[in-house]
């Protein structure tokens, strides 16, 4: 190899971009978003639930648009599973607000509008956390909460692999 | 003390000095020697008052190639050790100088001072007495110098995570010189998950212990980032990475079996929820020789003549070359 005095820099050759991938819709779409929260129960039973709504165009998920509606413990449920099963470390779920639940308060407790607010916006950053990670995307239990309209909580655990 | 000891070295006054960091992170100056140089100089001792007997049991210098580990400073590791003894058992009623010369010294490793470990080359000049011993070092610097490789294939690779994110990684060279440019290129061929941006980072591995008790140092010498934003399928991001800017030395490998040091190219990956995806690829560094540059002047005064042709100036020529100018006409 001959001695340079000054080192070439020029760009390496590289294939040029087909323009429909360049200004068509990227491979990566995926959104969810919670919103709607209706309570509804009386009592001991009264609770909140949320409407999840997701879009996405990958491959792993079986639907390309799902709406299903769920409530805080379903979430709980989530975190446990991925923690036990996956190798990720799951991000914080809003909090429980165990005092909110306790008699004797001037407001509505966990009811109360703003801190419904709060807790959607917490759980709407925690789905798309999870959701948009290669390895919880292979998780049976993800693809359960986001797109089947109830959770079984007897199925069996596993991977899901793409045949 | 009542007297004076000092060590220098001959053609101080033109060797290069270089800077070279501490154990406690400053820089200094120490003069430069290159592996087969001769290291000469001279051992001065000045009285402060003269007439006055300094008693001694020998003088001698030594030049000293040694390893030391860190966490077994006891154990110097001794890979030149070379003496000349400067003068018997006597008595000094003036001052004086003891010459010495180590001709033609092998130095075969290149001065690394890192975080677990050290290499250094010094002269050290012992006056042995009956109490103490004066004890004077002087630390010079060697760098060890390579030409061109032969064999210097490019790295390219494709890499990724099943059905998520699918790249080719090229670098135009695998083995590099310290004031080379990384060119190379990124091109993303499957892009499923939600990048916010790509760097490339320098990583400084120093290995040093055998067997079992090997430990690993690792040290993030550069970080570049060569995209911000979203890419998409068939998009390439080019890379152009001047290494003259970062303190980097030749990679080592295996010194002496005490340690090595090796570089490593890192592409990382950052998603939107800060996940990082990353290969690591090492690339070998080497030391260049600099070449001997004339002076601006004299270089501009050879271009304007040959641009002008003038006659004075004659290229020299075979006889070949210049009958065949002289047909040409």
């Amino acid at each position: 190899m001959s001695e340079a005095a000054v080192a070439d820099t020029r760009r390496l050759n590289a294939k040029p971009q087909d323009l429909t991938d360049a200004y068509g819709p990227p491979s990566n779409f995926l959104e969810i978003d919670i919103f709607n929260p209706q309570t509804v129960g009386m009592g001991r039973a009264r609770y909140t639930s949320y409407e999840l709504r997701m879009r996405t165009n990958l491959p792993i998920f079986k639907l390309k648009e799902s709406c299903v509606r769920r409530r805080y413990s379903d979430f709980e449920w989530l975190k446990n599973e991925l923690e036990r099963d996956s190798k990720i470390v799951v991000p914080p779920l809003p909090g429980k607000a165990l005092k909110r639940q306790l008699p004797f308060r001037g407001d509505e407790g966990i009811f109360e509008e703003s801190f419904i607010e709060e807790r959607r916006q917490g759980l709407e950053q925690f789905i798309n956390k999870i959701a948009g990670h290669p390895l919880a995307q292979n998780e049976r239990c993800l693809h359960m909460f986001l797109q089947e309209e109830t959770i079984d909580r007897n199925y069996v655990p596993g991977k899901l692999f793409l045949s | 003390m009542s007297e004076h000891w000092e060590i220098m070295t001959f053609d101080a006054e033109s060797r290069r000095r270089v800077e070279h960091k501490t154990e406690e992170g400053k820089k200094e100056k120490y003069f430069l020697f290159y592996d087969g140089e001769t290291v000469s100089g001279r051992v001065i001792l000045t009285l402060k008052h003269p007439n006055k007997r300094l008693e001694h049991q020998g003088i001698k210098v030594e030049f000293i190639g040694q390893i030391e580990l860190y966490y077994d400073r006891g154990n110097h590791h001794e890979f030149v050790s070379l003496v000349k003894d400067l003068a018997r058992p006597g008595e000094f009623t003036q001052s004086q100088t003891f010459d010495f010369e180590f001709t033609h010294v092998e130095k075969p490793y290149e001065s690394y001072t890192g975080q677990n470990v050290k290499l250094r080359y010094f002269l050290r000049a012992t006056v042995s007495r009956r109490l103490n011993d004066v004890v004077k070092e002087m630390d010079i610097v060697v760098h060890t110098l390579s030409t061109y490789p032969e064999l210097n294939s490019s790295i390219k690779m494709e890499v990724g995570i099943e059905d998520c994110l699918h790249i080719e990684f090229e670098y135009n060279k695998s083995k590099y010189h310290l004031k080379d440019v990384i060119v190379g290129k990124i091109y993303f061929l499957l892009v499923r998950i939600k990048i916010k941006h790509m760097e490339i980072d320098i990583i400084k591995r120093e290995t040093t212990g055998t067997g079992p008790n090997v430990y690993h140092e690792n040290d993030t010498i550069a970080k570049y980032e060569i995209m911000d934003g979203a890419p998409v399928r068939g998009e390439s991001i080019p890379i152009r990475l001047f290494l003259a800017g970062y303190e980097l030395t030749p990679t080592m490998r295996d010194i002496n079996k005490k340690f090595s040091v090796r570089y490593y190219l890192n592409l990382v990956l950052i998603d939107e929820e800060e996940r990082r995806y990353f290969k690591q690829q090492e690339v070998v560094l080497w030391r260049k020789g600099d070449i001997v540059r004339k002076s601006m002047s004299h270089q501009a005064a050879i271009a304007s003549q040959r641009f002008e042709g003038t006659s004075s100036h004659t290229e020299a020529k075979t006889p070949s070359q210049t009958a065949e100018n002289n047909s040409r006409q």
